[in-house]
């Protein structure tokens, strides 16, 4: 056992060998420009991204036509609202999503409500999740997009997609999903889950980083963005540049291994996740975040009350996890997500969140039990607050004055 | 892809197995994701910073200049509708004969009235106007100038330090797209005083999927994608940080090697030319072949025969692969627009041969002799 022990895969997953070994060949061999029409270096990386689309389309039900390949899910998410916004501004401009959301998309509607978009952000029930009531709801006539994650990247908690897909449908409202979590973790279907648009990265699902794609709708109905970069006119016209044919080799391998061996690796990690999350939630004090039924497979959360976040991380050292979503992880800020659930700062920051992967083993597991578990009764032990908590003195009564 | 002679290294190059060396690595042992404050995520973050400070001191820049980004494309993309969108520019100067990922980007923001778009005239020889550049400076308030470094399919170099010191007199920005000639030429960033580049590493024998931008300190622009706070949140999205590494290494092999691969390629340009010349009559050059070119480029323009419309297709079955122009747009119908600005209506046959730092005097040779059996 090599430590730290990785437990951070919603970040980032290692790279399958088995898709680095697919795509040695196209970095030495077969480097030609995709683009490039009139000579064989050429044919045989534009057939190798053709095979790779086809591949990725298996995986979610799609037609390889309507994958466009992007740098990955930002990317992928930045091109499916602002592409949306201006390509269907005469239909409307109100666009409705939800309040934890990854940065990437509330980020993207930020700078949309600048250009004046409308944004409805829909808030979340105490488990994480939405109620497909609130989006019919939130419905106007000028409604152009809904954006709704399939899977959230910090609880793991799977939105009604099939429920909101149907009711976009009924409405004439294009849906978009941010699937980057869901993809290659559970069975994901574009045409019976009614999406229009869904993100999705390869180095998620054991792929390699700095390649990503956006399922785009070609029938029913037949669905455009806006290029936001111009170039050459790739993908259709929907995005320009050099395609990464090396990376995009990659993430077919991986969109492929994960066809073949997710329903199996699914059952493997949803029974070491709970292993590691009924071990922990026997802590005293400790709490899981998030519906506990509709869920990823590979991730959970959990509060520890009365420990201190940073110093819970310090204590773990042995573990790679994290308390939220890497992209805002810099921050000092407790996790936006979890504050949306209703946890104060103080929980939220006392926070962690395991996110298991193909490489992980019963092994690793068991050792991360027994060590966040000390960690916290180590903390817990130093700590003047669990003190007065165990001498039964309710911590929200006490005025604290300031030095 | 044994015994094919590739003569289209501007449309991407082969890569260096040193770089596969430094690559492989990455992706198969240090996987973390760079936002993460973990061990994992430290440790690539300090990789990715180490290829950003390599870059910057390669240049001549500081590595807070440096923003890794998807390619060349999204770097001039940034570059030009940031300095519309944040800098204030009203007026963009550009030439007809640039690439797409220029051209049609401020074409587009021509369309949407978010600026007025002047190109400028080009001369017989390939080269742009700069008389007609000066003018514009002086008569346009808040402009950016747009220009290549090196042309993609003709390969005429632009003398960088006029414009960008012309470009300084007048208050304007100067944004280069240097895809093509980034790892071929030093720059010296700090004497040049340029305020926006592109590079992809792709094309300097690094891999594909990853480029950046450079610019300089004290343009505050906002960024074209959104979310999360990488590249000093100027660029949302987890850095391909195996494609960073890549593009460090192939840079440092580009500058480690450039008089010897310089003096190579360059041998094997003019070998051609003047092969050309001697077997072949009536076989023209466009652009300025013999003045200030690129090293790496020799457009040739076949007299009017019979075989020309399927020349391409023939240099292919002999095993020899080369492009009419543009990659990106090889398989549009509409002809290069380098070539029309260059001589329109023409009835010759244009070929973009390109070369590499892997390419023998044996490639030219063979491939001259090949055309030599059609022309001569």
């Amino acid at each position: 056992m090599n430590l730290p022990i990785y437990l951070d895969n919603n970040a980032t997953t290692p790279t399958d060998p088995r898709v680095v070994e697919a795509m040695i060949p196209y970095f030495t061999e077969f480097f030609g420009n995709a683009a490039s029409r009139n000579h064989p270096f050429g044919w045989k990386a534009e057939e190798a991204v053709s095979y790779a689309r086809e591949q990725i389309a298996a995986l979610i039900g799609a037609n390889e036509k309507e994958i466009i390949f992007t740098s990955g899910a930002t990317e992928s998410n930045n091109l499916a609202l602002k592409g949306v916004y201006e390509m269907y501004a005469a239909k409307g401009n109100h666009f409705i999503t939800v309040s934890t959301e990854h940065k990437a998309i509330l980020d993207a509607c930020k700078h949309l409500e600048k250009q004046g978009a409308e944004v409805t952000y829909l808030s979340v029930g105490e488990d994480g999740l939405l109620n497909v009531e609130q989006i019919a709801e939130a419905m106007k006539p000028d409604t152009v997009l809904v954006s709704v994650m399939y899977g959230n990247n910090e609880l793991g908690v799977i939105q009604p997609i099939r429920e909101i897909g149907a009711l976009c449908k009924e409405r004439g409202v294009l849906f978009h999903t941010d699937a980057t979590q869901a993809v290659g973790k559970i069975p994901v279907d574009v045409m019976a889950d009614h999406i229009d648009l869904m993100s999705f990265t390869a180095h998620k699902m054991y792929g390699p980083k700095g390649v990503g794609a956006l399922y785009v709708r070609r029938k029913n109905p037949r669905v455009k963005v806006t290029a936001q970069l111009d170039g050459g006119g790739h993908e259709r016209g929907m995005r320009s540049g050099t395609l990464n044919v090396t990376g995009i080799v990659g993430f077919g391998k991986a969109c492929e291994l994960c066809r073949l061996e997710m329903a199996d690796e699914a059952k493997r990690l949803s029974a070491l996740r709970d292993k590691l999350e009924n071990a922990l939630l026997t802590v005293e004090e400790s709490y899981l975040n998030g519906n506990k039924a509709n869920r990823l497979p590979h991730t959970t959360n959990i509060s520890f009350k009365y420990v201190e976040g940073e110093g819970l991380m310090m204590g773990i050292k042995d573990i790679a996890v994290s308390s939220g979503s890497a992209c805002t992880s810099a921050s000092l800020e407790p996790s936006y997500v979890l504050k949306s659930l209703g946890l104060d700062d103080e929980l939220a920051h006392s926070s962690l969140r395991f996110g298991l992967g193909r490489f992980t083993t019963e092994e690793e597991i068991d050792f991360t039990i027994k060590c966040v578990s000390d960690a916290v009764q180590r903390l817990r032990d130093m700590s003047p607050l669990w003190e007065m908590f165990k001498e039964g003195i309710d911590l929200k009564s006490i005025q604290w004055s300031e030095h | 892809m044994e015994n094919r002679i590739y003569l289209d290294n501007a449309a991407t190059s082969p890569l260096d197995p040193e770089v596969m060396e430094a690559m492989i690595p990455v992706m198969r042992d240090y996987y973390g994701n760079p936002s993460s404050t973990h061990a994992h995520g430290r440790k690539v973050k300090g990789m990715m910073e180490e290829a950003r400070g390599s870059v910057a001191k390669l240049l001549g820049c500081s590595p807070a200049e440096i923003f890794f980004t998807s390619g060349g494309t999204e770097a001039d993309n940034l570059a030009l509708r940031s300095a519309v969108k944040d800098l204030g520019v009203k007026n963009i100067i550009s030439s007809p004969i640039e690439h797409h990922a220029v051209l049609h980007t401020a074409e587009e923001l021509a369309h949407k009235g978010m600026a007025e778009l002047h190109l400028l005239p080009i001369l017989p020889n390939g080269h742009v106007d700069m008389q007609a550049l000066e003018q514009l400076l002086q008569t346009h308030k808040n402009c950016m100038v747009s220009l290549m470094h090196a042309n993609n399919e003709v390969g005429n170099l632009l003398d960088m330090q006029r414009v960008a010191e012309l470009c300084q007199k007048h208050q304007a920005y100067f944004h280069s797209d240097t895809v093509q000639t980034m790892g071929h030429y030093r720059f010296n960033l700090s004497e040049l005083p340029v305020d926006f580049l592109a590079g992809a590493a792709h094309k300097f024998n690094g891999p594909k999927g990853v480029g950046f931008a450079f610019i300089r300190k004290g343009r505050k622009i906002s960024p074209l994608i959104t979310g999360g706070s990488q590249e000093r949140e100027l660029r949302g999205g987890t850095e391909n940080i195996y494609g960073i590494i890549g593009l460090a290494k192939a840079l440092e092999i580009s500058y480690r090697d450039i008089d010897s691969k310089s003096a190579k390629i360059s041998a094997l340009k003019f070998l051609m030319l003047e092969k050309l010349k001697a077997e072949i009559p009536g076989v023209e050059f466009n652009g300025d072949a013999e003045g200030e070119s690129l090293y790496t480029i020799l457009s040739v323009s076949f007299p009017p025969n019979p075989i020309g419309p399927m020349l391409l297709f023939n240099l292919d079955l002999a095993g020899i692969s080369a492009s009419g122009g543009s990659a990106c747009s090889s398989g549009s119908t509409v002809g290069s627009h380098v070539i029309q600005c260059l001589r329109p209506g023409t009835d010759r046959t244009t070929v973009r041969f390109s070369f590499g730092k892997f390419n023998t005097e044996e490639d030219i040779l063979s491939t001259v002799a090949k055309l030599k059996e059609w022309y001569a």
